[in-house]
């Protein structure tokens, strides 16, 4: 579904991707997960558009997506969260959502009818899926921090994607509000047939979700395959442990 | 993002707004119907000032207060729609009818051509761009004399004869004011309003959920300058005159403090706006010129003292009640 190839972006002589590969197959759960500053969020922001990379390809469903902006991407079915919680402050938790609606129908330069009732039913069936309709009139900002999450993923979802990017969805978050996620996680592949590429820094999360890994180390891909062969690769153990422990 | 919107106030505004100023709409409307049978012509100039000033704000607001762009020189929109039916007027034969719709149609175009180039910009850039464009269109119209008459400006434009009593006047902008009102607020509550407050809240979020931010805010522009030109064609029917002074940049500054002092979150907050610095501009006109260090002294207490604006600040006491109030009643 996904094809990234000899991807590279420096910023002013730093090298942050230096060689890139990846492929994920369409219905499978792909984590990309590497040591801190390994250029995991740069990934992303360059598959999604918010970063133009410098030289390589990324094809989507055979089209290249390289040069595309960031709205392009999405109405090609590439959807993303963040790291960070970012989410629209002043609007009601349905707002949040009856936006990512609204764009993924293409009606969100329609001047003059009222947004109100407005694909009300995908609205809510999105809310309600995620378990927030009874929050729905509610300021997003007074959410909990789980329930933002939730809400960041939900937003996510409503420009219903092809392919989910989640950017480390556990980041903060209590073991109980973890489990929360992994639960969505495994019923959005499960259920709804959803291709999701994640980063994640809990190894635990990863290998109980993903069906593939790839591990991404100073910008460059040294691995990637099926979880055990991850656990067992000695390059992965030497870019996570450094090579005394390996030795 | 520039302009700095208290997430929690729209709601709370939007809520308040919807059950007290709409209910309220009809008996103000019928008050201003009536209001110039009952006051001298020169209250009523003064109401139809009030009215144009109003148009101008309330447009300027859907860039500042809903797309929470810090557009700094609205005022040049406002100058072109009255120099157009000025020049219109006073130098061709073509009919009234229109040089009224030309007005709108030109500050709407200038307004696509500066806002191509500012929504390319952020935060202060795209403030200071405006600003810069803006004197530009300033300085072209300050010297084409063969064209403007320039400094001196255009005077006695000829206006149909039903237009040139003041209660046709009045009557003609309330009537426009409030048709204008009613597309801005029905712009404000549909899907692209909705998606120019999620712009302004978080433009990166927007655009990975397939939202084209920089046409959003160029189509915001555009609407802007469009009223903006409406209230310039109101303009020359109230003073039957233009002057380059409407297009320089303190005519902008006296713009964007309407939007602060009412409230950039309540959109009726500019029309407030507007009718305080009307009446004031009046009142401290009788006694001093210097009418730009009054204005200076007001926008200093309202960053320091009124932050979310005059109605802004109500809205929120009233916010404050309700919630003890509820809570009372959930204690008894």
């Amino acid at each position: 579904m996904l094809q990234i190839e000899q991807l590279k972006k420096s910023f002013e002589g730093y090298q942050a991707i230096a060689n890139a590969n990846l492929s994920v197959p369409q219905g499978e759960v792909v984590a990309v997960i590497g040591p801190n500053g390994a250029g995991k969020s740069t990934l992303f922001n360059l598959i999604t558009g918010h970063l133009t990379a410098d030289s390589g390809s990324i094809r989507f469903q055979e089209t290249d997506i390289t040069q595309f902006t960031p709205h392009q991407i999405c109405h090609h079915g590439i959807g993303r969260s963040f790291q960070l919680i970012n989410i629209f402050s002043s609007l009601t938790v349905f707002e949040n959502i009856q936006t990512a609606v609204l764009a993924k129908h293409r009606l969100d330069r329609k001047l003059f009818k009222p947004a109100k009732k407005l694909l009300k039913e995908e609205t809510l069936e999105v809310l309600n899926s995620f378990g927030l309709v009874r929050y729905k009139d509610h300021l997003c900002s007074s959410l909990s921090y789980g329930d933002q999450k939730v809400l960041e993923i939900a937003i996510a979802l409503g420009s219903k994607p092809k392919l989910l990017l989640l950017d480390e969805p556990t980041a903060g978050m209590s073991p109980d509000e973890t489990n929360r996620i992994v639960q969505l996680i495994k019923r959005l592949s499960k259920d709804e047939g959803l291709t999701i590429l994640l980063t994640e820094h809990d190894t635990d999360l990863v290998f109980d979700v993903a069906q593939k890994i790839m591990v991404l180390h100073q910008g460059e891909t040294i691995a990637q395959g099926l979880p055990e062969d991850i656990r067992s690769d000695k390059s992965v153990q030497k870019a996570y442990l450094g090579e005394a422990e390996v030795c | 993002m520039l302009v700095n919107i208290d997430p929690s106030s729209r709601t709370t505004n939007r809520k308040i707004h919807n059950s007290l100023g709409l209910g309220l709409a009809p008996i103000g409307i019928l008050i201003l119907l009536i209001v110039p049978t009952l006051i001298p012509p020169y209250y009523s100039y003064l109401l139809a000032t009030i009215f144009t000033t109003a148009l101008l704000a309330t447009s300027l607001n859907l860039v500042l207060g809903y797309g929470g762009l810090l557009h700094l020189h609205h005022g040049v929109f406002y100058g072109i729609g009255a120099y157009t039916v000025a020049i219109i007027m006073t130098k061709t034969s073509w009919p009234f009818a229109l040089a009224v719709i030309l007005g709108p149609i030109l500050s709407a175009a200038l307004a696509f051509v500066i806002g191509w180039f500012c929504v390319r910009l952020r935060g202060l850039y795209f403030g200071m761009l405006t600003l810069a464009l803006g004197q530009l269109v300033w300085a072209i119209v300050y010297r084409w004399n063969a064209l403007t008459n320039g400094d001196n400006g255009i005077h006695a434009i000829p206006v149909p004869d039903f237009l040139t009593s003041t209660s046709s006047v009045y009557y003609t902008t309330l009537l426009v004011l409030l048709l204008s009102l009613l597309i801005l607020y029905k712009i404000t509550k549909s899907p692209f309003g909705l998606t120019l407050l999620a712009a302004r809240d978080n433009p990166v979020r927007s655009e990975s959920l397939g939202i084209n931010v920089k046409q959003h805010r160029l189509i915001a522009f555009v609407i802007a300058g469009f009223f903006a030109g409406v209230a310039g064609v109101l303009f020359v029917l109230l003073e039957r005159s233009v002057a380059p002074s409407l297009l320089f940049w303190n005519k902008s500054a006296e713009i964007l403090i309407m939007c602060l002092m009412g409230g950039l979150t309540v959109f009726l907050g500019p029309t407030l706006g507007a009718a305080i610095l009307v009446l004031l501009s009046m009142i401290v006109g009788l006694y001093t010129e210097y009418w730009l260090l009054v204005l200076g002294l007001l926008l200093l207490i309202l960053v320091l003292f009124l932050p979310q604006g005059i109605l802004g600040y109500i809205y929120e006491k009233i916010k404050g009640r309700r919630q003890r109030g509820g809570s009372l009643d959930a204690s008894n």
